[in-house]
Order: structure tokens, then sequence, then C-alpha cells
């Protein structure tokens, strides 16, 4: 079959992505063309400034060479500038007569710096800084002249004004505005990154107009010596001239005002353009089949210059290339960051204030640090930091999921790390770690791998991270030092994951979109819900098949059917599974009781099959370690003692204290109230696991306060505390209500527990799921309501109901044998 | 030379799932994707040593239990950008009976 032609004009990021998506989606497709105007093959644009700085070399900074076209079968033209497209016979023409015929065309022309007009804005050594052409003439300059002027203090002509300083030249940075960056800081912010810089060696003028760029001989008397220029045939700049009068000297005059959409070609064609090439949510121009992508591009009334929603439109563009229409680009929301080494600035939001809005301040000038948090309505709308901006991406999350801070307004200002007391935090600056620090505990990955991965690999984004070098990708503590250190060497290119997450990469919906479709649609197995809401991939992952068998039976009990073969390991052998692929196992003590009987039949099996290690848990029960698995059925019967569920997504443990019965503290009965706890909501599988403590008496020595229930016994009553966790990272539970009896325990914590099953995400513990929808939301439905939570109790009841003990099933009835039989031949 | 060894009937391996095979003291993992395909391997991940035998079969892959990482069935190799590859053995399946080829 003859393949489709498809031709890019442009070769830079956006596009090359976009083709890599293409490649990676349908393969055999197309037969692909791309003409670039520059000499370079794909290079990642955003690390030039660290090339002007000297910390890298235009090597480091290649995505793709010339080999990656050649192995994918691209036909790569460098050098030429597509000058003409003829849309009717479907033909691109380049400067040199060259031709490609297309089936489908992208246009991926960027932009190029706005120049101002200004008289003598064409001498020689006026440039802008957007190419590896604008950084060759920028270090060729700082090499044999001195006076160097950036127009324009962005974050751009910042980056440009830093790289040219270390380059050795006297660099003064022009401003038309009242304070640097006025886009992205405010005053105060802005007036510390001024000083900052000014220790660093550079000059500000602020508040000046460019009126004109002078030539060499057109400078006054007194301006430096002119010497070895005499031998340059083009009138040079020598000066700036601005509207006030005054003239500062310039041998390189560097424009760093703006950007401006590479619009001439698509609009030669005929092609709607304002403002950028204008574009649909498919990326697709107003001729169906020519795409335009990048920062040519006017999406929505928006162009955009950061990397990540150029990714997130490469996505949806090769989507639709490769014909399978799902997918659509809405627009996003971008943050800022200086990528000058050794400042901390980040700033996102309505960082500004006014209006109805709230500023919460940490205003430290000696220090070097200074923390705007703007909120309206208890929610975060901007957030301005300079000098610490460790929390920068968890601000950037809170604003734009728009979650309530009510609740944690008082922590807020002091970051994530203050909102639970502690946690595997390590360092609280990316920045200043060494190469050799470790970020990752859990895989062991060193800051210096996750550089390099991030500059050789070209990666942009957490999930990148997660693949190349496995930090981030199990606990997932170190995840906002992962995206500290993304954010440090990209700069406001990394912007992190979008706000509505989908549930893996085999769909581009969000768990709470699945959920509702196998609520409305009465979805009652896997396939029928892939099927439906139109998975890419035959069969899901890992990742998502188990949270849409716990959808699926969470939502329909007993009548949406288990799959085995989606759940992971531990959960379909019924142990824990080992690092040398023996499995552990822990019989249910309820409420952390037991008796002879038990332990005897415990210490008999240890020593018939020789068990390794016993350990007593933090749970009250006990573990016996190093089991084959093809032992677990027999062991099972030996025991004679009902699942701990130590290995689920479900009912753990219940921790008491002994209470009343024995303590001379004690107020309540709490080891019995424990125990009906426990039998009450044992075989409840949950989004993540669930575990329960009651307390006897406020000195709390079940540690009632980091478990997803807590109960705590006082004289008059109960009271029950929700989200604890001591795990990752330490929460202290939230009061919910104080009740007076056991069955009023039950039932609210009942109602609670199902609640969360029914709503949360798969894998979010309590915490997780109260910080997103806020305990306001929890006390509306537990307390507010009475029937709702009756009518919760007695869901939950009738989920568990019936539920039968997988360990007798097993072991007595012979379910699911082939799992534990090893075939010998 | 038919050294071709009858392992297992195909029903006897759930579809996306595994069974292991022992062979002088060596474990093999056979797996089963969502149709009638059957693929051999050493039931060993190149990254730690997991028991792959253990993890969630989708597609034409499978994730190992230990820490994750995606295994091809047909050829063994990780799947990128994770590096690494498993041994992996001719199996067939004639009549609804697996056999597994083991030199």
């Amino acid at each position: 079959m003859q393949k489709m032609k498809l031709v890019m004009v442009g070769n830079g990021m956006a596009g090359v992505r976009t083709l890599e998506e293409v490649l990676r989606l349908a393969p055999e497709l197309y037969d692909i063309t791309v003409f670039g105007a520059e000499p370079h093959a794909n290079y990642n644009r955003i690390l030039l400034s660290p090339v002007l700085a000297g910390e890298q070399t235009i090597k480091d900074i290649m995505l793709n060479d010339v080999d990656w076209y050649r192995e994918n079968g691209i036909t790569l033209h460098l050098n030429r500038k597509v000058v003409r497209i003829d849309r009717k016979a479907r033909v691109v023409y380049a400067e040199d007569g060259s031709s490609a015929e297309y089936d489908r065309l992208i246009l991926a022309t960027g932009s190029t710096p706005f120049i101002l007009p200004v008289p003598g804005n064409d001498l020689q050594g006026v440039i802008g800084f957007r190419d590896i052409h604008d950084v060759d003439a920028m270090i060729a300059a700082s090499k044999s002249y001195k006076h160097a002027v950036v127009i324009g203090g962005g974050l751009l002509g910042l980056e440009a004004a830093n790289g040219l300083k270390l380059r050795g030249m006297d660099v003064t940075v022009v401003h038309i505005s009242d304070w640097l960056l006025e886009r992205q800081l405010d005053q105060t912010a802005a007036r510390l990154l001024q000083k900052n810089l000014e220790d660093k060696g550079l000059k500000f003028l602020l508040k000046k107009q460019t009126a004109a760029i002078l030539p060499v001989p057109a400078l006054s008397p007194n301006s430096p010596p002119q010497g070895e220029r005499d031998d340059v045939p083009t009138l040079r700049v020598g000066g700036v001239r601005f509207t006030d009068g005054s003239e500062i000297p310039a041998d390189l005059v560097v424009m760093a005002v703006g950007i401006r959409p590479n619009t001439a070609l698509a609009e030669s064609a005929g092609i709607h353009c304002n403002r950028g090439i204008v574009v649909n949510d498919t990326m697709q121009t107003y001729d169906p089949r020519i795409y335009a992508i990048g920062e040519c591009v006017n999406h929505r009334g928006t162009a955009y210059g950061l990397v990540a929603p150029l990714f997130e439109m490469a996505k949806v563009c090769a989507n639709h290339l490769a014909q399978m229409g799902i997918g659509r680009y809405t627009g996003s929301v971008t943050s800022t960051k200086l990528k000058v080494t050794g400042i901390d600035l980040f700033s996102a939001g309505n960082f500004s204030g006014g209006g109805k809005t709230e500023n919460i301040l940490l205003s430290d000038p000696v220090g070097g640090v200074y923390k705007k948090l703007v909120i309206q309505d208890n929610k975060l709308v901007g957030a301005c930091l300079y000098g610490d901006t460790v929390d920068g991406a968890w601000y950037f999350q809170l604003l734009r999921e728009g979650r309530d801070i009510a609740g944690i307004r008082d922590h807020l200002m002091f970051g994530q790390s203050h909102v639970g007391d502690v946690g595997h935090q390590g360092h609280n600056k990316a920045a200043a770690m060494s190469d050799e620090m470790e970020v990752c505990g859990c895989n062991g990955v060193c800051k210096g791998t996750i550089v390099k991965a991030i500059k050789e690999k070209g990666l942009f984004t957490l999930e990148d991270v997660r693949k190349h070098t496995k930090a981030s990708s199990s606990c997932g503590s170190c995840t906002g030092l992962v995206e500290q250190i993304l954010a440090s060497i990209l700069g406001g290119d990394y912007s992190p994951a979008p706000a509505a997450k989908s549930l893996c990469g085999c769909t581009d919906h969000t768990h709470e979109e699945v959920r509702a479709a196998i609520r409305e649609h009465k979805l009652l197995s896997i396939p029928d819900t892939m099927k439906f809401m139109e998975w890419r991939t035959p069969n899901g992952c890992a990742s998502c098949r188990p949270a849409l068998n716990y959808y699926l039976l969470s939502t329909w009990p007993h009548e949406a059917r288990d799959d085995p073969q989606s759940r992971f390991i531990n959960e379909r052998a019924h142990a824990n599974i080992q690092k040398d692929g023996t499995y552990s196992v822990v019989p249910r003590m309820w409420g952390g009781t037991t008796n002879s009987g038990e332990l005897r039949r415990i210490a008999d099996v240890a020593d018939k099959y020789q068990v390794p290690m016993i350990r007593v848990t933090g749970g009250q029960r006990i573990d016996l370690f190093g089991i084959k698995k093809e032992d677990l059925p027999k062991i099972w019967a030996e025991l004679d003692m009902p699942s701990g569920h130590a290995y689920a997504k479900a009912l753990r443990t219940v921790k008491t204290c002994i209470g009343t019965e024995f303590c001379r503290f004690g107020t309540q009965n709490s080891t019995q109230m424990g125990i009906d706890l426990e039998k009450a909501f044992y075989k409840m599988w949950a989004p993540h696991k669930v575990k329960l403590a009651v307390s006897g008496c406020p000195r709390n020595c079940a540690e009632a306060a980091i478990k997803d229930v807590g109960v705590i016994g006082v004289d008059s009553g109960w009271e029950i505390y929700v989200g604890g966790n001591g795990g990752i990272k330490t929460e202290v539970a939230e009061f919910l209500v104080k009740v007076k009896t056991a069955e009023e325990v039950l039932e609210y914590s009942g109602a609670f527990l199902q609640i969360y099953r029914e709503e949360a995400r798969y894998l979010d513990r309590t915490v997780h799921w109260i910080q997103r929808v806020g305990m306001d939301y929890v006390k509306k439905r537990v307390l507010d309501d009475d029937e709702g939570r009756k009518a919760a109790y007695q869901r939950l009841m009738y989920a568990i109901q019936a539920e039968k003990d997988p360990w007798a099933e097993r072991a007595r009835e012979g379910v699911a044998k082939h799992e534990f039989e090893t075939l010998a031949v | 030379m038919s050294n071709w060894i009858k392992v297992v009937p195909l029903n006897e391996i759930p579809k996306l799932g595994a069974r292991v095979v022992r062979h002088n003291g060596r474990d093999i993992a056979v797996f089963r994707n969502d149709g009638d395909g059957v693929f051999a391997m050493n039931d060993k991940c190149p990254h730690k040593g997991g028991p792959l035998s253990q993890g969630i079969v989708s597609g034409n892959s499978v994730t190992c239990p230990m820490h994750g990482m995606n295994i091809s069935l047909a050829d063994g190799k990780a799947v990128a950008p994770d590096e690494g590859c498993v041994g992996t053995y001719p199996v067939k399946v004639e009549a609804g009976v697996v056999y597994l080829q083991i030199m």
C-alpha cells in the first residue's frame, strides 16, 4: 500500500516531538519529509541559556541528531526555507526551488524575536536571542568587545544578560517598566532579584525607552577607544540612545522584548492567522489537511512559548495524524522559573493580588527570601516566591486543582513539609544538593543521575524521569525534589503534570470520569469498560487494570466479577511477595488479641515448614516469613485462622490498647471496640490499605492519630478521627465527631469508609482523598446527612456480606488451585 | 530432533496469566496473552531477579511484580527505556496442549 505523505515545515522541538509521537502510534502510516531553515538537527532550545553561560555545549543539547532522522526513514532537508505552499496541488516549495508533495502538512515554523522599530536596528551587532546562530554571535562578540546592552528585562533578557556577563562582558539591561519581570514578579520580589543580579555585576536601567541604536562613528567623543574596529566594513553598533536623550556605549545589542509567531508562510497560502496561525483543539488550521503546532500557533487566543504546553499540543496533533482521533488540547496554565544559576524564583497565577484577594506574606530581605501567596475564596490563586522555591510545584498544584485550603491556611506559607509533620523530605533545596546526594531513597538514585538523564535524554516531565531513572517511581516521597530538579534545569519550560490526570497512559479519561461511567452505564467487566471508554491498548496495563477491577467491585458488589489477573500478585496469592520470591503470612488477630491455641498452631506451622523468620508486626499481629508459594494453602489450613489481609488494599489491622478491662487509666473498653470494628469491616476492599486504631483514653497508646480511622475513648463516649497516616509522610488525623455509643462508632466510621471507597481514586489513602475533597465535604456527608450516613453504612454492610475468607476458600475449597501449583517437567 | 516437552493443557493457564514450570531446579514462566498466544522465558527479571510469572500480563508484555519493569513476552527484552533481557524458550500449542523446547 502506498504510504501517505507527511511534510513538516520547521524542525524545532514541538514539531519533532509530534513526529516522535506519530512514529510511536502509527510507524507505518507516513512517508515523512522535514524542512528546517537552520543548519542543525533538532536541539533543545530551552538550554541555549546554559550554553551561552558556558555551562553546557551545543553537543549537550542536541535532542535528535541527523542519524535519528535516517533511522526513522525521515527525509531531512536542513538549511532549506520553505517559501510557498500550493494548497491546491498540495506541494510545498523551498527557497532553492526544491519541492515536496503532501497529504498532511504540519506547520511548525516557530517564532522570531521582535526587533524594535527604531533607527539603527539593522546595524551589525544587533541581534535577538533565539537560536544557535544568535548564541554563536554573542559568544563571538564577548571575545572581542566589551559593552553589551540587553533590551528587555524579561526572562529571556535576564538569561542572556547573565550569560554575557559570565562570558566577561560589561552588561547593562534596559527595561521599559518600573521593575524587572513585571509579568512574573511583584515589585518587592523583583527588587530582590535586581539586587541579587547587581551583586553578580549586572547593571540595570529601568523606565528607559530606546529611541535609537547608534552606529560607531555617531557616538560622542568620550566613547571607548575603537582601535581594532576600523577594519570592520559595515557599520557596527556603537551605542544606544534613549527617549530622555541619554546614551550608553554598546558593542552588542540583544533585543529580548518579545517574540512574534512566524506566520508569513501560512498567510501567503491564505491560511487564517491572527497573531499566530489559528488552530482548533485538534491543532488543525482552517485547511484541515494542514496542522500547525508550537510557538507559531494561536490556540483559543493564546500563543504559548513554553515547552510543556507545546508538548501537550504535539501529543494531540500526533494522535489525530495517527488517525486515532481522540484527545483535544484545551489550553494550559503555566508557571515561571528563571534559568540563572544561583537564583531561585517562581511565580504562577495571579501573584499581584488586588481586588477581593488576600495576601499571605513572608519577607526577609536580608536573608534574600520573599514569598507571597494570593488567596481568594479559600483557594490559592497566585504565588510569587523568591529565594526559596522549594514549594513552587506544590503551590502550583494547589492552584490548578483549585483545592480548598481553609484547613491548611495557617501552615500554607511554610510549605508542604509542614502540612504533615515529618516524612522523607531529606533536603529542601534541590539546587544546593551535590550530584552525589541521594534523591530517591527507594531506588537509590542520586541527583547527578537525574540531571544527566534530563540533559542527555532530553526529558521534560516527571513521568519521563520516572521511566528513565526510576526516581520517584516507588513511594513518591521525593516527587517534589525531582520536580525541583526538573524545574531548575528546564526553567520556565517545566510544568508539573496536568491537574486533571488521566488514569494511565492507556486512556485520556480521569479516574473520576471512569468511575462515573461505570456507575452511570452499569459497566460490569474490565473489557466492557475499556471498550466503552475507548481504551488505547487491547487490555490495559499494570496501572489501570487493578484500578478498574477495584472500581467495578466497589461500584457493583455481587454483580461485577472479580478478575484475579488484574490484581497485583499479593492480592492474587493472598500473601506478601518478598524479594526472593517467597511469601509472608499474617493471620488475623482480632483487635490484636490471640490465645494459646492460635499461638500453638502458629508454632507448629513454623516447625513443620521450617519458617526462617517469625516477627511481631507493628499492627499487633504475627508475620511468618520465607514461605514457599506452593505451601500457602496447606499452611492456611493448618493455621485455621482468617486472613489478615496484610497484603491487600483492604482493611488491615485494628490496633488497640488494653482499655478498661485491665488498665487503671482506661475510660472505655477499647479492645472490645477494636474487635467489633475489625469484625464489622473485615474483608472490605478499598482504594488502598486501611488501618484503624482504638485507644481507651486520651493517652492514646494505640496511636489512633495516625490511622485512617482513629477512635479515642473518653469518659463520656468516643472521639472519631479520620485521615491519619503514619507512612511515607506522617499525617495527623483530623477530628470528625464525638459519639456516645459503640454502635455509633461503627456507623460513623463505616459510613466514612464507604464514601471513601466509593469516591476516592484507586491508590488514594484516606488522607489524600480528604485533602482533595476537603474535610467540610466529609462532615457534610457523614455528620449533617443522617439518612445518607445510615444508607452508606448499609451499602458497606451489603458489599462485605457473603464475601468469603480468601484463605479458607483456597485451603478447603480448592479455589484458584492453579495459582499455587508448580508444573514439574 | 524433537525435544518438545509436554507441559500443561492450554486452558490451565489463565488468559493474561502464567504458570511456573520447574525443570532441573530452574523456574520457567509460561505466559498466555488474552488469546491463545503462549510465551516462555526464564522466571527471573533482569532488574533484580523478581519472578516474572507473578506479574500482571497486558498486551504482549508482563510487568515484574518487584519494581515494575516491563518485559516483552515475544523476545524477553525489557520495554524501552528500560534495558535488559531474559532468555526465552520455543513454545507451541498443539491440540490444546502447551509444549516447551528446553535445550
